[in-house]
């Protein structure tokens, strides 16, 4: 570890009626990675948005090579060499990487681009930083653990000094995981000064040299990672020990009735002859990595994709399911892994949220009965336990974990008995995360019929009943809780199915 | 404690349209002194009905993200096509205002099964039918003007919907319906299915349809809306004017859809309210009949209602942008 490099003191930045940063310190060193910790909403976010002049503090002074500087947008920030790998990448799919890497600073051949000598440069970064991609591949081809790759070269490229990653390994397989965290020790190798926020915590512990953690908008402390256990790390987020044991036996009774069946579902190269049931009262677990076809699976389930064939049989009933408005008659409720985008209307209040997939029920004639619209979010509110000052919230404002459980509660004014939770605590903080758990349980023991997708194994573990694992749209092996070792689902996960 | 504040912005949106509107008129009353008349107040009224009629319609697919561009001309077509009716067939006038409003009602349908369900961009698909229903227009009509009933024929009731005349004083009555109507619609958006499908589907579309709302009908039913509303400013019009001539129309959208978002209706989808729409129009309006009146001539009047629009929208903008920061 160097000297410092960045030093961002005494931040304070207030939104209208939030203090979101209470003057909060930080810094970064030559050669170190640092991570930067905190629950959804503890302001890590806001902390890198103010660094890059996306958001203007309101007082505290951000030092960058011995310098007080101001960045005024994200540009500015480039220029000098500081630089946010997002979690959402920011790529152009219809281009090149090559294009994709010099937008804005295209090489010029006379009037026109030099695609060749931008093909060339690409091709040295790319040898430089040990990564495989070739430079005149189209972006949206390319896998998004590739796409990421390139996002760094192009952050490398601008001569950055200091990387922040906000949550990188998301939406990564866990040999693009590994070929990251390479990427990274030669990055700290070459001493850059590297941010790098994660929820998963056992990759604070493989990559980062020390961890400051946040909450609530205010600086806990910082640690040296090699130092701490996870429990110290989370005892700061969180003020109390969460980690639990994994499942040990199934909660289903044996007798329990099929709800759910599944025969011979076909739906493009992602989903092919899947075959599953599901139990009355039962987590059922799909594991499997990144583009196993999980998604696919529960997406052609609902409706939200065309089924080529396959039948599928609720309560017994053989059910025609063409879009998701037959999936929800059926009673089947799906949250997606993108809650943003397809759950949730963050515009609009909780209450408009809960009822939105059942909104026939709050009529009185052709008008909306609001006062009951209210009393039913207000109600679900209360036994999910929402953080919110009142359903007439708008959902924008609400953290993650609380997102989650306004989508929870839409499925469950709908009254669906089969809801499919794909990804249900991605972006979601370790506090929260536990709650959602304890939530679905809940939902389990009262009878609702749960199908899990997760790609985290710990909560694969903890959570199933019983697990289907999934490779390259195949079912390729199903499990009991009791017999499940993390080894069986990985051999399944990674089987050769060609 | 949030939705209290949002809910204060909007109005706070309508309430600075609004008061742009008094600031207009008191403007124009100081710097003409022939604007100080009540035919002025005529004028403007019988300007503003068929606005009026057509923005509260295109509010609807604004808010979904769409527009819809064949309300001008399918204006004048539906007119066309009622007028013919009465003309030449006979017709009883509440016979062929039944016609127009189906005719205006059923090409709204096209538009929205075009857009909702055959997934045509809102904007290609408005601007094919508005060709069609300028062509259908001077079919219909036979390329020559056609006029309903006027003062004195049989059938002329339906003008005095519009201004009803006492003893030889002229009473701009259609202002109570169209603000009616605004209210009546302004309910609709918050309070009714329409409405919130329509916010969700402009807001977000692959959330409504995951929450399996069948939002293929909702976006058809907010082209139908517009396309209601075309047919009713096409009553509104043909009242209102002498004659009716085939090949126009085109444009008259453009005031419409000028006035909603002047009126706060996003550009963008997802937000706007009706009574913002009606104050919008206004600012439309008193800019059209009143910049003549200070000797700026047609030509200007279009590039200062430009300029308005741009003014408005930059506003939004800004505001959005403000609130991100």
């Amino acid at each position: 570890m160097g000297e410092v490099i960045l030093e961002m003191k005494d931040i304070d930045k207030t939104f209208p009626g939030v203090h979101a940063l209470d003057h909060v310190s930080f810094d970064v060193r030559r050669g170190e990675v640092h991570a930067l910790m905190g629950e959804n909403g503890a302001g890590k976010s806001t902390l890198m948005k103010v660094l890059t002049g996306i958001y203007t503090k309101d007082s505290g002074t951000i030092t960058y090579e011995g310098k007080e500087v101001e960045f005024h947008n994200a540009r500015e920030a480039q220029a000098a060499g500081v630089v946010i790998v997002h979690q959402e990448l920011n790529m152009v799919g219809h281009l090149t990487v090559a294009q994709n890497i010099f937008i804005g600073r295209e090489f010029k051949k006379g009037f026109s681009i030099d695609d060749k000598k931008m093909v060339e440069e690409s091709k040295k970064l790319f040898q430089k930083l040990n990564i495989d991609i070739d430079p005149s591949a189209t972006m949206s081809d390319l896998t998004v653990g590739k796409q990421q790759m390139c996002e760094i070269a192009k952050a490398i490229s601008h001569d950055a000094k200091v990387i922040v990653f906000d949550e990188p390994t998301a939406a990564l397989t866990e040999a693009e995981i590994q070929d990251l965290f390479k990427i990274i020790r030669d990055l700290r190798e070459q001493q850059l000064g590297i941010v790098y926020i994660s929820h998963r915590m056992d990759e604070i512990k493989v990559i980062t040299d020390r961890v400051t953690v946040m909450r609530d908008g205010t600086y806990v402390g910082t640690l040296i990672t090699k130092d701490c256990t996870k429990d110290d790390i989370v005892n700061m987020m969180v003020g109390r020990v969460i980690y639990e044991e994994p499942k040990t036996k199934s909660m289903v009774a044996p007798d329990a009735p099929v709800v759910l069946k599944v025969e011979h579902l076909n739906a493009g190269k992602m989903v092919q002859d899947v075959s599953f049931e599901l139990k009355k009262g039962e987590i059922l677990g799909f594991s499997g990595l990144m583009g196993a076809g999980r998604t696919e699976t529960a997406r052609a389930i609902f409706g939200a994709d065309p089924k080529e064939s396959g039948e599928i049989y609720v309560n017994g009933q053989l059910v025609d399911i063409h879009s998701p408005q037959d999936a929800v008659k059926a009673g089947i409720g799906y949250l997606s892994e993108d809650r943003k985008r397809f759950g949730i209307v963050v515009q609009k209040t909780i209450a408009e949220n809960t009822t939105m997939a059942n909104l026939p029920e709050f009529m009185k004639g052709i008008f909306i009965n609001k006062r009951k619209e209210r009393k039913k979010a207000q109600e679900l509110a209360d036994s999910l336990a929402t953080k919110t000052p009142s359903v007439d919230e708008l959902v924008v404002n609400l953290s993650g974990g609380n997102q989650q459980k306004v989508v929870i509660a839409k499925w469950l004014c709908k009254n669906c008995d089969i809801l499919i939770f794909d990804e249900p605590t991605r972006g979601i903080d370790v506090g929260a995360k536990n709650e959602i758990y304890k939530l679905m349980n809940k939902l389990a023991s009262e009878g609702k019929s749960i199908i899990m997708i997760s790609s985290e194994m710990t909560e694969i573990l903890r959570m199933s009943d019983r697990i289907v694992v999934m490779c390259e749209g195949r079912k390729t092996g199903e499990l009991m809780i009791e017999e499940t070792t993390q080894e069986k689902i990985m051999s399944f996960a990674t089987r050769d199915v060609g | 404690m949030e939705k209290k504040k949002t809910a204060a912005k909007k109005s706070k949106q309508e309430l600075i349209v609004f008061l742009v509107v008094v600031a207009l008129l008191i403007f124009f009353c100081a710097a003409s002194p022939s604007f100080r008349q009540y035919t002025t107040i005529l004028t403007i009224m019988d300007y503003s009905y068929y606005i009026v009629l057509m923005a509260i319609g295109v509010s609807f697919p604004l808010i979904t993200g769409g527009v819809d561009l064949s309300i001008g001309t399918g204006l004048v077509c539906y007119s066309l096509a009622g007028g013919y009716l009465i003309m030449h067939h006979g017709w009883p006038t509440g016979a062929a205002m039944l016609v127009t409003i189906l005719f205006g009602t059923a090409i709204g349908v096209l538009n929205g099964v075009l857009i909702g369900v055959m997934d045509l961009p809102p904007f290609l698909a408005t601007l094919c039918t508005c060709m069609i229903t300028r062509g259908l227009g001077s079919i219909c009509s036979k390329n020559t003007g056609i006029s309903w009933p006027t003062a004195g024929q049989p059938g002329c009731w339906f003008r005095s919907i519009f201004k009803l005349d006492v003893g030889g004083t002229k009473i701009p009555l259609g202002f109570i319906w169209v603000l009616l109507l605004a209210i009546l619609m302004h309910y609709v958006l918050r309070h009714t299915k329409v409405g919130r499908y329509t916010i969700s589907i402009g807001s977000n579309k692959e959330a409504a349809i995951l929450s399996g709302i069948n939002v293929k009908f909702y976006h058809i039913m907010a082209y139908t809306v517009s396309g209601l509303f075309a047919a009713l400013a096409s009553i509104a019009y043909s009242a209102v004017f002498k004659t009716v001539l085939p090949g126009t129309g085109a444009g008259f959208e453009l005031e419409a859809i000028g006035g909603a978002i002047i009126g706060g209706v996003s550009a963008t989808g997802g937000a706007g309210s009706i009574i913002g729409t009606f104050i919008g129009v206004f600012v439309i309006c008193l800019l059209k009949t009143g910049l003549p009146f200070i000797g700026l001539q047609a030509n200007w009047q279009q590039i200062v209602t430009g300029f308005v629009l741009i003014g408005s929208v930059m506003v939004d903008i800004i505001k959005k942008r403000k609130e991100k920061r």
